[in-house]
């Protein structure tokens, strides 16, 4: 168990050796690029958007919950969801979310390359399979999964904004105030760090678990399975020592 | 031409090649012939240098494939087309953009001359007007076409093909052989085909090797097989009863 863990590790950090390098014809690798950050980045929006409004939402009510002692201000609230979601809420859970949807995508589209011998004829023509299928996925996550954490954070608070208002747990103008208070801008760029760091483990590790299937479909959905909760775990995981990192310095 | 020398492999405990030597016929199509489950794929990807042989060596000419360097094996492999057993080919993209796509990553063709280059091998193999297809709406017998041009759209000098017709009723079988056997003439490819069917023996094989249990137990021409008193090619080619009858008719 622990001499498979270590193995594993090896086996990864030799593929992504494989995975970073030149590509053979920049214009194919365009393409590619282009087309993972459609399947990967923009066909996941509408999912990113509706649990970010939703998180917001469930963010401010329970915030207002607990904060609601007429000696705290109002505005109060407003400033603690903000830092939720900036901070913990969408680059954290969002990035899980995707590690859902993304990594099992990645890790199966591979894994059915492998067991139909699509990479083992990419090699055969002298590409370097690795770096070809899977440098674009982790570079339009890489590229797109900050842009997605942005919206998310944007959404996040205005679905605050208008069901703390709607249920009247917090006024509409009380909330602008709050957002805008002491503001530091150095929590947005936190919560890109992190994004980008779990943008890297997602591609990464699914792409591990998808190109190295051995075997037929039930496999490939071993893997897609197991692609998904690596990935969860090593985002928890990174999420724990880079908060410690960078906020606890 | 090709020639393996004392090929061996294994996978974990599982001896896989125990030491096979052929000489492949250079312009013409060689076959290797076993049960399933003899090793006759781990043979072709070592020869493609898609696995590392244990032992022994594979030579392209007066070249060694284990001591080539990076550059040159990847020149080699340009050399080379593969015809997988499934057909591998790349599920998003269309019958054209496979067969283009060799062409795309390592031709320095115009645009123009890659249409005429896929246009010339689709015709080659029959597929005229599939060229918007996509793999997951033709035919088993088409995919194998769409396998076979993508493998030839680089005018190799080496044709692989592994089960090339298994899958297919028999009238398509042969007619995937046939296309083959024209092929390797026409380009004077030297071509290596797996398979496990008599059929594609009788009808193609120039030069027939016949494996067993990872050993090379027979070499010869298709003329050779039927007349051969090799214990083991006697028990794989007279196991069907119309194979004992065509044996019953050939020695009276
Ligand atoms: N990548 C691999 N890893 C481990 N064992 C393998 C691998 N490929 C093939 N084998 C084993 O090698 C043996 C021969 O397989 P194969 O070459 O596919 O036979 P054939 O093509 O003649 O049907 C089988 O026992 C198979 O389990
Ligand atoms: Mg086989």
């Amino acid at each position: 168990m622990i001499t498979n863990f270590f193995e594993g590790i090896g086996a990864y950090a030799m593929l992504m050796s494989k995975v970073f390098r030149r590509p053979d014809r920049w214009i194919i690798f365009y393409r590619a690029l282009l087309q993972e950050i459609r399947l990967l980045g923009l066909d996941s929006i509408g999912i990113v958007a509706i649990l970010s409004v939703f998180m917001g939402a469930v963010v401010t009510i329970q915030t207002a919950l607990n904060l609601s002692d007429p000696l705290i201000p109002a505005y109060y609230i407003a400033i603690a969801t903000r830092e939720s979601i900036t901070l913990e809420f969408s680059p954290t859970v969002i990035s899980l979310i995707l590690a859902g949807k993304v990594g099992s995508n990645i890790a199966s589209s591979l894994g059915t390359m492998r067991v139909s011998e699509q990479i083992d004829a990419l090699e055969v023509m002298g590409v370097n399979s690795a770096s070809f299928l899977i440098l674009p996925k982790i570079v339009a996550q890489l590229l797109f999964n900050p842009i997605l954490i942005i919206l998310s954070i944007a959404l996040g608070l205005w679905g605050g904004y208008m069901v703390g208002g709607a249920l009247g747990l917090i006024s509409f103008s009380d909330t602008l105030i709050g957002y805008r208070m002491e503001f530091m801008p150095f929590y947005t760029f936190y919560a890109l760090i992190k994004t980008v760091a779990y943008a890297f483990i997602i591609g990464s590790i699914s792409a591990y678990c998808g190109y190295t299937v051995k075997g037929g479909a039930v496999e490939v959905g071993v893997a897609s399975t197991n692609a998904v909760v690596r990935s969860c775990l090593a985002i928890i995981l990174a999420n724990y020592v880079l908060t410690d990192l960078i906020l606890n310095a | 031409m090709i020639q393996v020398k004392g090929i061996h492999k294994q996978f974990g405990d599982n001896q896989v090649l125990k030491g096979i030597d052929v000489d492949f016929i250079p312009g013409k199509t060689n076959l290797i012939i076993g049960r399933s489950g003899s090793g006759k794929t781990v043979f072709l990807k070592t020869i493609l240098g898609l696995y590392d042989p244990d032992q022994g060596s594979i030579h392209y000419g007066d070249e060694i494939l284990g001591q080539m360097t990076k550059e040159r094996r990847k020149l080699l492999r340009q050399e080379l087309g593969m015809v997988f057993q499934g057909g591998a080919l790349f599920d998003s993209m269309s019958v054209a953009a496979n067969i283009r796509f060799p062409l795309d990553m390592f031709s320095n063709m115009t645009e123009h001359q890659k249409d005429e280059r896929v246009s010339f091998v689709m015709d080659r193999v029959r597929l005229q007007g599939s060229g918007d297809m996509f793999p997951a709406e033709i035919s088993g017998g088409m995919q194998k076409r769409v396998s076979i041009a993508r493998a030839i759209s680089m005018n190799p000098k080496y044709l692989f093909c592994d089960e090339p017709n298994s899958g297919l009723d028999p009238e398509t079988a042969i007619v995937i052989d046939q296309l083959i056997q024209e092929l390797t003439h026409e380009f004077n490819m030297t071509t290596i085909v797996n398979t496990h069917d008599m059929n594609s023996v009788l009808e193609i094989g120039d030069h027939v090797v016949f494996m067993k249990d990872g050993y090379k137990v027979w070499e010869g021409t298709n003329n050779e097989v039927l007349g051969s008193t090799n214990a083991d090619v006697e028990e794989y080619v007279f196991k069907s009863k119309l194979f004992k009858q065509v044996r019953a008719a050939l020695r009276k």
